[in-house]
């Protein structure tokens, strides 16, 4: 985060509106030096709340993957559409659609980069949420 | 846990009774009726039981509220079985809720708190669009990273086969050959949703839900109840000639999201449950005549073998496709249908697991009876495996 500590607390909301701001943020621990992704308001390692938000490299690997062809409502217009969990080429995981690519070129091991869906309104939370649910923004993989 | 050492191999509940609603599609009947059709089973298996009497206390699983839009499950259970004014505890542990409530069960008899209670599980599912199951069944995963992000059930479930075929070559064909097997000891159970062999055509044919798994690698969405009698082992011959011992039991969690774990080709909550209850029940893996697993997906059985030591890590898919795990093979697994035939309610399933090899260990099987059985396992697992639960049993 350049000189500027960044001082946003530890949780969930704090990592989509990094997220929302095409940002992918996660807690380092001071204490042992776990790197918490999705940031935690402790760390699970050792318990420490003496956190710092640090960037993840946007590439990584698909470790697996899926093709989703029965979906929920909300994806519908997507289907059928890739799913896979990656991890950063310096650590920590994150699942997400996999786009760009057509299915049948998908690779476990290939390189993939993390982008950030730009739109302008909201996303539609899903009919059973609460109506406050945040609607976050959403991030996906693209072939690096 | 230090209370390994001192009972190894000792009974810590015996299960004196157990019954079970039909499994299948019921419009216009609740929960509540088909735990009534459970509790029947039970007590008429059981003459020498007066429940009003001798149940002191019920310990119901159930995964969702969503489906009947009705809670506090445990009175509402009590109530209908005739039960009240007893004590009840609902446990909630997604697809293993009434494994756990089997763990309850087990610490309340073992506190020295009650001689007798009754454990068991219920869901009522199939009134609702498959949309909605589907919805409510994916809070057992983690929303805010997996759902959100387009991750369905059987989604993740397909990227554990997926990491499966990439690491140990297992193949589509092996998944469908649990289905075949699993539909076959599934015609065999009267009780059973869905009475109907399959063939490996039918199988490998069958849509795709999410690569590399197709409708017929899915379990079913079903409605059913069950529920088993516990008492302390040593008054158990009061209520039976024939009882069930419980002798190991085992439980662990794991991270809510499929997505953080280093290992995606195992379910490790399932493993370390399987690890505590072989060492406190003092048997190995070779030891086991019968087991009911997870086969929420036939992926998840394929691992289940693994995880429990029926053979080694990565060997799953040959040890089904070599006939191994069939009625008559080195262990017989699913003989009830399993999830995949015998339907899957599942705040019910851990119970229901409980219930066949309850059925196995007393000759109470029929058809699908392994002959001799001595030793029975149940493997349940909740969500993505963030929760695993094994208990194993004893011919008493």
């Amino acid at each position: 985060m350049n000189r500027m500590a960044e001082t946003r607390p530890f949780t969930i909301d704090s990592f989509y509106k990094f997220v929302g701001e095409g940002k992918l943020m996660a807690a380092k621990c001071s204490k042992c030096g776990a790197a918490l992704l999705p940031p935690r308001p402790a760390c699970s390692k050792c318990m420490s709340e003496d956190l710092q938000w640090i960037p993840v490299n946007p590439k990584g690997k698909l470790l697996t993957y899926t093709v989703i062809h029965v979906s929920p409502k909300e994806f519908e217009s997507k289907a059928p559409y890739a799913v896979g969990i990656v991890r950063f080429d310096n650590g920590g995981q994150l699942l997400g659609m996999v786009r760009d690519v057509e299915p049948s070129k998908l690779q476990v091991g290939m390189t993939v980069i993390i982008d950030f869906e730009r739109t302008s309104t909201p996303v539609a939370a899903p009919a059973q949420a609460p109506a406050q649910w945040p609607a976050w923004p959403r991030y996906f993989f693209r072939p690096a | 846990m230090e209370a390994d050492k001192v009972m190894v191999g000792k009974p810590l509940v015996s299960i004196v009774s157990a019954g079970m609603s039909k499994f299948g599609k019921f419009d216009g009947v609740y929960a509540r009726e088909l735990f009534v059709e459970a509790v029947k089973d039970a007590y008429e298996r059981c003459p020498n039981l007066d429940p009003k009497r001798d149940i002191k206390a019920l310990i119901v699983g159930q995964m969702s509220e969503s489906f009947e839009h009705q809670g506090h499950t445990g009175p509402t259970m009590a109530d209908w079985a005739g039960l009240t004014p007893i004590p009840t505890i609902r446990t909630e542990a997604a697809c293993s809720s009434s494994a756990v409530a089997i763990r309850v069960g087990i610490f309340a008899v073992m506190s020295g708190l009650y001689d007798v209670v009754m454990v068991g599980g219920v869901e009522k599912m199939t009134h609702r669009k498959t949309s909605d199951v589907t919805e409510y069944l994916a809070m057992a995963c983690d929303y805010p990273f997996e759902q959100w992000q387009g991750a369905t059930f059987p989604g993740l479930f397909a990227m554990v086969g997926r990491a499966h075929m990439h690491k140990y070559g297992t193949t589509e064909k092996q998944m469908a050959l649990v289905a075949v097997k699993n539909h076959h000891h599934g015609a065999m159970n009267p009780k059973a949703h869905m009475q109907k062999e399959i063939c490996l055509e039918d199988a490998l044919s069958s849509r795709v839900v999410a690569y590399p798994l197709k409708l017929y690698d899915c379990s079913l969405i079903t409605d059913g109840a069950c529920c088993l009698i516990f008492t302390k082992p040593e008054i158990a011959k009061k209520y039976t000639d024939t009882p069930v011992h419980i002798i190991g039991s085992g439980q662990a969690s794991d991270t809510i999201g499929l997505y953080e774990r280093e290992n995606l080709t195992n379910l490790d909550a399932g493993r370390l449950a399987g690890e505590e209850a072989y060492r406190m029940a003092g048997v190995e893996p070779k030891d086991v005549d019968v087991a009911e697993v997870h086969d929420c997906f036939t992926i998840a059985e394929i691992v289940a073998y693994e995880d429990l030591g029926f053979c080694e890590r990565g060997k799953g898919g040959c040890l089904v496709e070599d006939g191994q795990t069939g009625i008559d093979g080195k262990v017989a697994v699913n003989t009830s249908g399993g999830l995949k035939a015998k339907g899957h309610p599942v705040g019910a399933t851990g119970a229901a697991q409980a219930y066949e090899v309850y059925l196995q260990l007393t000759e109470q099987a029929g058809k699908r009876q392994v002959k001799g059985a001595e030793i029975g396992l149940t493997h349940n697992i909740g969500g993505l495996g963030a929760t695993g639960v094994v208990n194993i049993c004893k011919r008493g």
